[in-house]
């Protein structure tokens, strides 16, 4: 399931041993923002040693490097990888170009660790107005991107324009973003809410996001992933339809039916690949489903 | 006739007390407590030796009770609870005979029953008037509850109560009357309002503790005994608060109503009276001055006595009327045993309270802790300490999931259908082992520094001292 994602500093000890307990479908282990120059060495050591001995089994794991224009990012990339996290974020991402930079440095790690290739995925962070322009470049640039997230403080800067919460001013960026990855056939993540302790405006923030079809929500606190996965969780109504699409879908089957419809719409692979995604999105929430 | 008498040193003489007597104190007043240093001060210098303390919990604050076990003052110590205090300096040996450890229902059965008499109890009593009838809900010290000391004036074969707002006689709202009191003084100030009350009683902002606490009102939604009529403990720990706060928003949610909260009371078990989640609570000890305001002003809001609280000698108690209760552990092992007696090195810092007996009495025992503390697993092969049985222990809540006693397949069946994370208390092990590595053994010394006594009189453990 890919409804939240969670930032955690990668040099704070006491976090990663709790990282994947809070809920978050994936987390976003930082060695980027939230660790000073100084302590770049430090955090890679310990993210690195979280991800060997913790396992990780209840989230997704992502880390965030430091952006390709530093020192740091291959250093990262040299710890990381060789312990095969879920996906690497490549941050201020604004050209296929970029990314193809992360994508080609990891192939030759992957080749020497004789890992599969793309076994590390990526994850672009989009928050340039360029990178926006050029989200289905990205997006598409190698197999290797399967995800992708916007970044919506560093892009307003970009952009000349106040990040507000009502977030006007990120609107076409968002749907672009949306557009480009589902025309790639990845998934996209929605910039985090800000204010932590305004949980009406995070669910406003969150069903907008997941009305123009992002896949999920980005987090930098705990306290939000719990209501972004109720957003971007199947609502009873849906799973209800699953169900009846399902059993029809099974139905026609067995007495050999080609088309089938239900309530007078016409079933087709659509809907059915939709109702499977709900459906196993619930198996994954604990709710029970007699099939 | 008046009971009022000018000074501790006049009581003293007046109830001829003697080496090698037995005095009682409560702890209301919590580590804001004067009465007990008081006492023990005015005896010591009286030049009186071989005391026996039996104080229902013994906080920080009475250090200086470590000074006179030196001196030879007091040679006998019996409590539900000590603080890491004078807990560390028990644990070093400083006290020649072995501490009494009870629970807070053991000690007033015990008391009635006559294995642990009393002498002298002094109580502390935030108003009293003349003739003795006192109550903690009224004056500057108000503690609310005076659960703890009721045993005390019933059977100590003399009553002393001591108060810092003497009021005419008769106070007629009190807790203890005067038919047990044999003498009243009145002293300037018999705590600290800070240590005896804190202000506010807080949630956790933790994550890992917040994790923990949805679990639990998880786990009781998905118990079967969250229903009308349920009734409810929690501590006043952060995990634990914000627990009755996540089933607090169940029960509105779902219009369940409750039957009575029960134990040490906070804030959070007040609102959730008020919102109509318990018809009443049942206080043997305030946490707040909410509790403290509450209890004064709420009828619903009812004072009982540690032994209506939790005596398995009294005909009934509270805690056997119980569905739930939520506790803390230091250490549990894979047998659910609890210690909350000693810390990982040892050292007594805590002791039973209400845990053993909420635990026997409750039809659900939930403890709830972290996996790991600091450096270590909270799982462990055996508890250093036996302060509650295993078998009265039903679920174990950590952020890393749930361990259900094998001696309760049903409720574990039900956690796992509600989409709950089950899992095998080793395996709990197993994963915090994971972290943390395995810790070698401690090495414990040969003298035995305190008896722990179980809610039926019987020796459940004993600790030994520190090397």
């Amino acid at each position: 399931m890919r409804r939240s994602i969670l930032f955690m500093p990668g040099n704070n000890p006491g976090m990663l041993l709790n990282a994947d307990i809070l809920g978050a479908d994936g987390i976003i282990l930082d060695l980027e923002d939230a660790v000073s120059p100084k302590e770049k060495d430090a955090a890679r050591i310990l993210v690195r040693n979280a991800i060997k001995y913790l396992g990780y089994r209840k989230s997704e794991v992502i880390v965030r490097i430091n952006s390709l224009d530093t020192e740091f990012w291959t250093k990262d990339l040299d710890e990381i990888v060789p312990f095969k996290p879920d996906f690497i974020m490549v941050p201020k991402i604004s050209t296929a170009a970029d990314i193809l930079v992360a994508d080609e440095y990891i192939t030759k790690l992957e080749e020497k660790l004789g890992f599969e290739k793309n076994t590390v995925k990526l994850m672009p962070l989009v928050e340039t107005a360029l990178g926006v322009e050029n989200a289905y470049a990205i997006a598409s640039a190698t197999p290797r991107v399967r995800a992708m997230l916007l970044g919506g403080e560093d892009l307003t800067a970009d952009l000349r324009c106040k990040r507000t919460k009502e977030g006007n001013e990120i609107f076409y960026s968002r749907s672009r973003i949306v557009v480009a990855c589902r025309a790639a056939g990845i998934d996209c993540y929605d910039t985090p809410f800000t204010d932590v302790n305004d949980a009406e405006g995070l669910i406003k923030d969150a069903e907008f996001a997941k009305s123009l079809g992002f896949t999920g929500k980005s987090s930098i606190s705990p306290r939000h992933v719990a209501d972004i996965n109720a957003v971007f969780s199947p609502t009873q109504a849906d799973i209800d339809y699953a169900i009846e699409v399902m059993a029809i879908i099974k139905e026609a089957k067995e007495k050999g039916l080609g088309v089938v419809a239900l309530r007078g719409k016409m079933i087709d692979a659509p809907i059915v690949n939709r109702a499977v995604q709900v459906l196993e999105a619930a198996k994954a929430m604990g709710v029970k489903i007699d099939e | 006739m008046s009971k009022v008498v000018s000074s501790l040193n006049e009581i003293i003489d007046l109830l001829k007390i003697e080496d090698g007597m037995t005095v009682s104190f409560h702890h209301h007043l919590r580590n804001g407590d004067y009465v007990l240093n008081m006492v023990l001060e005015a005896l010591a210098q009286k030049g009186l030796k071989n005391l026996t303390v039996n104080a229902s919990s013994v906080f920080d604050t009475h250090q200086p009770l470590i000074g006179h076990i030196q001196n030879g003052v007091v040679t006998g110590l019996e409590a539900n609870y000590i603080g890491g205090v004078v807990g560390r300096a028990i644990s070093e040996g400083v006290l020649a005979k072995p501490v009494t450890f009870r629970t807070h229902g053991g000690r007033p059965s015990d008391i009635s029953k006559g294995t642990a008499p009393i002498d002298v109890a002094f109580i502390a009593a935030p108003t009293a008037d003349t003739m003795g009838n006192c109550t903690g809900k009224y004056g500057k010290s108000a503690c609310g509850s005076l659960g703890y000391a009721f045993a005390d004036a019933q059977y100590a074969k003399k009553v002393v109560v001591i108060t810092d707002n003497l009021v005419p006689y008769p106070l007629t709202d009190f807790s203890i009357p005067e038919i047990y009191v044999d003498y009243v003084l009145e002293v300037d100030s018999i705590g600290n309002p800070a240590g005896i009350v804190s202000g506010t009683t807080k949630i956790t902002r933790d994550p890992v503790g917040l994790v923990m606490a949805q679990y639990a009102a998880k786990a009781i939604q998905a118990s079967g005994l969250l229903k009308n009529g349920m009734s409810f403990q929690t501590g006043a720990g952060g995990p634990s608060l914000a627990a009755a706060k996540f089933l607090m928003d169940i029960m509105l949610k779902e219009g369940v109503k409750g039957s009575f909260g029960l134990g040490g009371i906070t804030k959070y078990m007040v609102d959730m009276m008020n919102a109509g989640c318990f018809e009443s609570l049942l206080d043997v000890q305030c946490f707040d001055l909410d509790a403290v305001e509450s209890i004064r002003t709420n009828p619903r809001h009812r004072e009982i006595s540690a032994m209506q609280y939790a005596s398995p000698n009294a005909k009934s108690c509270a805690v056997d009327s119980l569905d739930v209760v939520i506790l803390g552990a230091t250490e549990i092992d894979t047998d659910f045993n609890v210690n909350v007696h000693t810390d990982s090195n040892g050292y007594i810092m805590g002791g039973s309270g209400g845990h053993s007996d909420t635990a026997a009495g409750a039809k659900m025992a939930m403890i709830i802790a972290p996996l790991t503390r600091a450096r270590l697993s909270i799982v462990v092969d055996k508890v250093l300490c036996k302060s509650t049985p295993g078998n009265t222990i039903d679920v174990l809540v950590t952020q890393h999931g749930i361990a259900v006693n094998p001696l309760k397949p049903e409720l574990a069946l039900r956690f796992k259908d509600a989409g709950l994370p089950v899992c095998d208390i080793h395996e709990l092990k197993r994963v915090a082992e994971g972290i943390t590595g395995v810790p070698k053994r401690i090495k414990l010394g040969d003298k035995t520094v305190a008896n722990v006594i179980y809610r039926d009189g019987t020796l459940l453990d004993t600790i030994k001292s520190v090397r």
